[in-house]
Parts: C-alpha cells; structure tokens; sequence
C-alpha cells in the first residue's frame, strides 16, 4: 500500500482487498494472540486472573450499516443482534449479553428507532440474550445514511467443545445448513427497487439454537462458520488457509432458490459469493456426520441441510460443476458487480 | 422449486453432457484434430467465456479441442482514452456519471471510476440506462452523463432512453457512446490472413437482437463456420458439437461453412426487429476502436445527427491526451484468438483482477479475468 492509497468501498467486501487490510494494517499495529487467531469471535484466556468454574469466554463485536434499514425478511435491528449471536455461536458459545451502540443520524424518524429498537427486543428475547449495556450518538444529517449500530458480546463456550479452522481434517464432512444468497439477494432486489413477481426474503436469523442442536447431536465438531460477506466461496477459502487443507465441494448439492438463482444469474452474479445472514458451515468427523445432518434437519433453520462436500486433497477449495467439470473457487477479489452485454 | 430452476437444470444434466462429449470426441477424430493440431473455437461473447470457465468445461473436452476467447466484453474493448474522458467528465463539477458496474474498476491511464469515486467525484452504478433519466430528474442542476458501453444487447436499451429524454424534453441527459458492433468484428477476425480459428461460437444475447442472419456473409464469404449459441453447459456443448459437425465436413471436403442456431429457443433468423429500429433511428454506424486490437471499420454505433444534441461532448469539454498502453501486455494476441491468457508473462502476476494491467483483466467477462478466477489452479 502506497502512501496516497484510500479506502475504497472494496475494502469492506470482505474479500480479498479486506483481509489485506486487516492482516497488514491493522493487526500488526494491535498485536496480540487473542486477536491474531482472527476467528469469528476471541477465546479470552482468563478475566485479569478470575477464570470461570466451568467453560471459556467468548467475546466479538460487529457493526452494522445495512441499507435500506427495513428489507424482507429484517431489518438493521434483527441483523445487528443475530450478527453478533452468531459470531459467539460459531465458537460454539452460548450467548449472553450484548451491548448497542446507535449512531443515529440528525432528523431520522422517532416512529423508525422505535421499530427498529422493537426489533432488537423481539430478536434478543428470541436468542435468549440481554442487552446488558449501550450508547446513543446523534451525528448530522447525511453522516451515515439514517442509522448505524454496533453491538458486542459475550458468551460462555461449554467445556469440551473446541471449536476452530484449524480443526478441520482430512475426511471430514462440510455440511451447509440451508440454501445460499438469500440475504444478499434480499438487500440488493430492496436497494435497487429491482421490481420482481415474488419477494426475496433475507435469511437474517440467529443460530444459536441451531448450534445447540448440532453440539447436543455432537460436541466434538470441527469447524463453524457463517457465510457472511464474500459468501461461501470466501468462508471456505477461510478455513482451508488456516487448515492447509483442500475442500471439494459438489454444486449441485448446494441449496440455492429458485428466484435467488435467477436474480444472480441475470446480474451475472455467483450465488457462491452473496452474503447469508442466517446459515451456518458445519465440518465434522465423517463417522459424526449423519447424527448432524438428522439433528439439523430437527430445527425449523436446518431443514434444507445438506452435505456438500469433503475435507481432502490438493489445498484449495474445488468445485464439482452440475455437468462434472472441476473449478478452483478462490476468494473474491472486491465487490461483485453486475455485468454488461 | 419453481419454475425456472427446473428448466435450467434441463440444461446442466451430467448424463447428457457425457453423450454429448462422446460425440465431440468422434467429430475431432473424423477433423483429424491431435494435441499438437487442435482444432481452435473461438466463444466471441464474454458471457460465454464466464460460462465455460464457471462450469469447467475445458477440464471435460479433449485436448484436441481449443477454446479461445475473443473480444467479446464491451468493457474490455473500450479503449484506455475513452475510460480517461468518462473520469474527465466525472471529475467535471456539476456532472453526475451513471454507469453499468463493471466498467467502475476499469483503468484508465492515471485513475479508474471507482478510484474517481473515491476522491468524491460523484459517479453512481445503475442497472438500467432508464434510472439515469431518474436521477437527471432528480438532479435538474448537473448534468447527467450516462457511460454507453454495450454491444447490440445493450444498445437498443440506451437508444430507447434517449428517446424517453427527448419525449421528456431532459435537458440535462447525455451520453458518451462507446458501443461496438459484432458482426464486423468477426468479419475482421475470419479475415486474418493464417487465421487460427475454425469457427465462431456466436453470441446468444446479441443474437436474440441482430438475429442469425446476420453472420451469413461470415460464414459464406470467409467459409467460416458460425453456431447461435445459449449460455448452459449443455447449450455450449451442442454448439461445439455442431461447430464440429461442419469442420470435419469442411476438412473432409463434404461441406461448405454455414450459419446454425443452437439457441432456437431464444434466438430467430431475423431477431429483434422493433430493437433493431432503435438502433437504425438513433444511432448510425461508425468505425470504433477496440482495445487490444485497433480501429475496425464499421464496428461502432455513434448518435446519429438527428440525436448528436445528447452527446456529452457537446455538453461538457472532454479533452485528453492520447495515453499510452502498457508494454508487455498480450490482450490484443488473445483476443484475436492467437494466445491464451495464460500464455502471457504478466498473467496473475504483475496483472491481477484488482491491479489489471490489459483490458482482459479488467471486468469479470473479461477472459484473463475469467482465467484468473475459475482456471487459475485448476486441477
């Protein structure tokens, strides 16, 4: 990075250009190895000394600039709370308390913080969490498009659960909890106003009670991510850097809508890199992956849970096209852009 | 599962696929195509390009068979001076710029629209030219400059908008022409002298709009054979298969070259005749460069006199200098079917999607893009 380079909007697409960023501008300047091992929430070692009678604290923090504020399916409220629910839950972390922090911005509606604070509520005592401290600022108008929220927070990871990229081995089983894009999608039809026949509702949930049912059906799981930003394609290109392994997935076992395929496919999008807000990676022993499936197919946000691929092979992420064809799936480079004929 | 799912798994069946590679195999045998003397397709649209790579057909069809890649992304081709006069006019005060995407990235010689945006020239992506008139409206102190970059798919859409401005009486809505045609393009590229291509792999889209017939004078006068094709991997293959079809023939002296359409669902003879009278009323034919490969006569669209008033030129002063292109650079090579992309120095190495140095590098259609992003390690 040269001394004139700016941040651009790419570097907030959670692909390639971000990891760069954050990997050579910003850790190394705040570097520890709680915060190096880069996973979607930190392990605390101990509290200054005290340490709990039984588990680990688990810690993250998310902010949260979604546009437009309402979209089907949630709302900036739900996101920033199912966001950071699901950040300690891919830790395996029961959540516990969140803080919110509102940035609010001069002449946005009271009746909109309402609704929007209504959400937060609904979501919370849904995920089982408090919101347990918070912060209001009002900035001018035009700062940040309505309202921007961060929340963090903090969860106890059970004894026994051991949760990381690097756990993931050679034959293990990479399950996907349900179909991909749909948030993206959702936010994208809304944002553009793209007119459609049927309504993209965005998978916004949190996954809390999801992840209980896959440790109850077996503690010992690899690996959990949710595929964010950058999609599937990114998260898994993720977990291979961290394990030097290879993963091959199969594109025809990955659950995609119907109307999220052909929205993507007349933007030229993958629906391999849109962002899900309510799906989770599961990477578990091969001999542990049948319980998993069963138990996840148990819960209302994993009945379309599949298989779709294995841990193995050359490093890399593959991909197994429909017709039988191989293709490396790398990390998005910036932000996917529609294309032009 | 609704509806179009259904029909577009029709198209991605691995069972046909096989059947369908098989009969390939036997076509390349009867052409006498080896390893060493393959047989070169060139997939002129960048869509297809995508398509290839995202299916990974190449690592399915012998490697007696070539795919080359051909100018086929109207981003790529735009030359580096028209994507200096867009930032020009973005930089402009008081101008708006709407543009498609993918042409935000795209380098010119100091800066790109998106490095542009950074710096707050006020450039806003649309997804169609229809929501520049929006945000004209919206904005009756700037002017509205809307980036016309596009093959015959695209342009009808953007002769339309002009239309809609002039109805409105807009007065604060222009565009910047950039728009390529294809048939010329391919008639320039049969044309080279030792060609190394034996067929064209013709674009679905474009199709749908110029129709089939307009690659007869292509395939009758240069003996080139030319397929209509769609853009699944079943599509393409059996565009392969007929492409193949009529090079045995041709080699083994049973045939002459001849137009066929593989994409019969989509695409007629005659195509879009009421786009085409767009077209024909707002635009005329010019000669347009092509990034990579130079001037091709009769390849461009420009405003006809009628409309010359809704070009940005005549609204805003964009003078640049002529910039240079990078040396070492090979995208002119593999478009005009001759290398591959891997085949250059700079590949994945000094040019990447995020730092491209040449045009194929540059928008996600592009075919060293696509290289980079599906074939780069592939098994």
């Amino acid at each position: 990075m040269g001394n004139d380079d700016r941040v651009k909007l790419a570097h907030g697409s959670g692909g390639a250009l971000m990891h760069e960023l954050i990997e050579n501008l910003i850790v190394p300047r705040l570097a520890n190895p709680i915060l190096e091992s880069l996973d979607d929430s930190a392990e605390l070692p101990d509290l200054g000394g005290h340490k709990l009678e039984g588990g680990r604290v688990a810690f993250t923090t998310d902010s949260y600039v979604v546009q437009p504020l309402f979209f089907p399916g949630g709302d900036i409220g739900k996101l920033a709370v199912a966001g950071t629910v699901n950040d300690l839950s891919m830790k395996g972390a029961t959540p516990l308390y969140l803080t919110l922090g509102l940035i609010i911005e001069e002449g946005l509606k009271l009746s909109v913080l309402e609704e929007i604070i209504d959400s937060i509520a609904e979501a919370a005592e849904a995920a089982g969490v408090s919101i347990a401290a918070g912060d209001t600022k009002v900035v001018e108008h035009g700062a940040v498009g309505g309202i921007v929220i961060n929340t963090a927070g903090i969860g106890v990871i059970p004894d026994g659960v051991s949760i990381s990229a690097v756990r993931a081995q050679e034959g293990d089983v990479v399950i996907l909890s349900g179909t991909m894009g749909d948030h993206e999608t959702a936010i994208l039809v809304a944002r553009e106003e793209l007119r459609l026949d049927e309504v993209i509702e965005s998978d916004c949930a949190c996954l809390n009670g999801l992840v209980e049912t896959v440790l109850r059906a077996c503690p010992d799981v690899h690996v959990l991510r949710d595929p964010t930003r950058g999609g599937l394609g990114t998260t898994l290109n993720e977990i291979v850097s961290k394990s030097g392994l290879g993963i091959t997935i199969r594109e025809a076992d990955i659950p995609v809508a119907g109307k999220v395929r052909a929205v993507c496919s007349i933007l030229g999008y993958d629906p391999i890199y849109m962002a899900n807000e309510g799906k989770v990676i599961v990477v578990v022993a091969r001999d542990a992956a049948d319980a998993v499936l069963e138990a996840m197919r148990s819960h209302p946000l994993g009945l379309e849970a599949t298989a779709i691929g294995t841990v193995g092979g050359k490093p890399g992420v593959y991909l197994r096209t429909e017709v039988g064809g191989l293709r490396p799936i790398v990390m998005l480079e910036g932000v996917q852009l529609p294309r032009i004929c | 599962m609704t509806g179009p799912v259904m029909e577009v798994e029709l198209f991605r069946s691995e069972s046909a696929a096989g059947a369908l590679l098989r009969r390939i195999e036997r076509l390349l045998k009867r052409a006498g195509a080896t390893a060493d003397e393959p047989v070169a397709l060139m997939e002129v649209c960048g869509t297809h390009t995508v398509a290839i790579s995202r299916f990974g057909l190449r690592s399915l069809l012998p490697d007696s068979l070539r795919l080359l890649s051909g100018p086929g992304c109207p981003v790529c081709v735009t030359p580096l001076i028209e994507i200096d006069r867009s930032i020009a006019a973005a930089e402009t005060p008081g101008t708006i710029v709407a543009t498609f995407g993918d042409m935000m990235r795209v380098p010119g010689s100091r800066s790109s629209l998106e490095s542009a945006r950074t710096d707050g020239a006020d450039i806003r992506i649309v997804y169609s030219p229809m929501d520049s008139l929006q945000i004209a409206r919206g904005n009756p102190g700037h002017e509205v400059v809307f980036l016309g970059v596009g093959f015959e798919t695209t342009s009808p859409t953007i002769a339309a908008t002009v239309l809609a401005a002039e109805r409105e009486g807009l007065g604060n809505f222009s565009i910047l022409p950039f728009f390529k045609t294809v048939p010329a393009a391919l008639d320039m590229l049969a044309a080279i002298p030792d060609r190394p291509l034996d067929g064209f792999i013709c674009p679905g889209h474009v199709s749908v709009i110029i129709g089939a017939e307009a690659y007869e004078s292509v395939a009758r006068n240069r003996n080139m054979p030319c397929v209509v094709v769609g853009f699944e991997p079943l599509d393409i293959l059996s565009g392969i298969e007929a492409l193949l079809e009529q090079v045995a023939d041709i080699r083994t002296g049973e045939g002459d070259a001849r137009v066929e359409v593989r994409y019969k669902r989509a695409v007629t003879s005659v195509g879009n005749v009421a786009a085409q009278e767009l077209l024909r009323k707002v635009f005329e034919p010019c000669d347009a460069e092509w990034r990579g490969i130079g001037v091709i006569p009769g390849s461009g669209h420009d405003l006809s006199e009628r409309y010359s008033d809704f070009h940005a030129r005549e609204r805003l002063s964009l003078d640049v200098v002529k910039p240079v292109e990078q040396p070492g650079c090979i995208c002119g090579e593999i478009m005009l079917g001759r290398r591959l992309p891997t085949d250059c120095p700079l590949f994945g190495e000094a040019c990447t999607p995020r730092r491209p140095v040449g045009p194929c590098m540059v928008s996600t259609e592009g075919s060293c893009a696509a290289f980079y992003k599906y074939e780069r390690n592939a098994a």
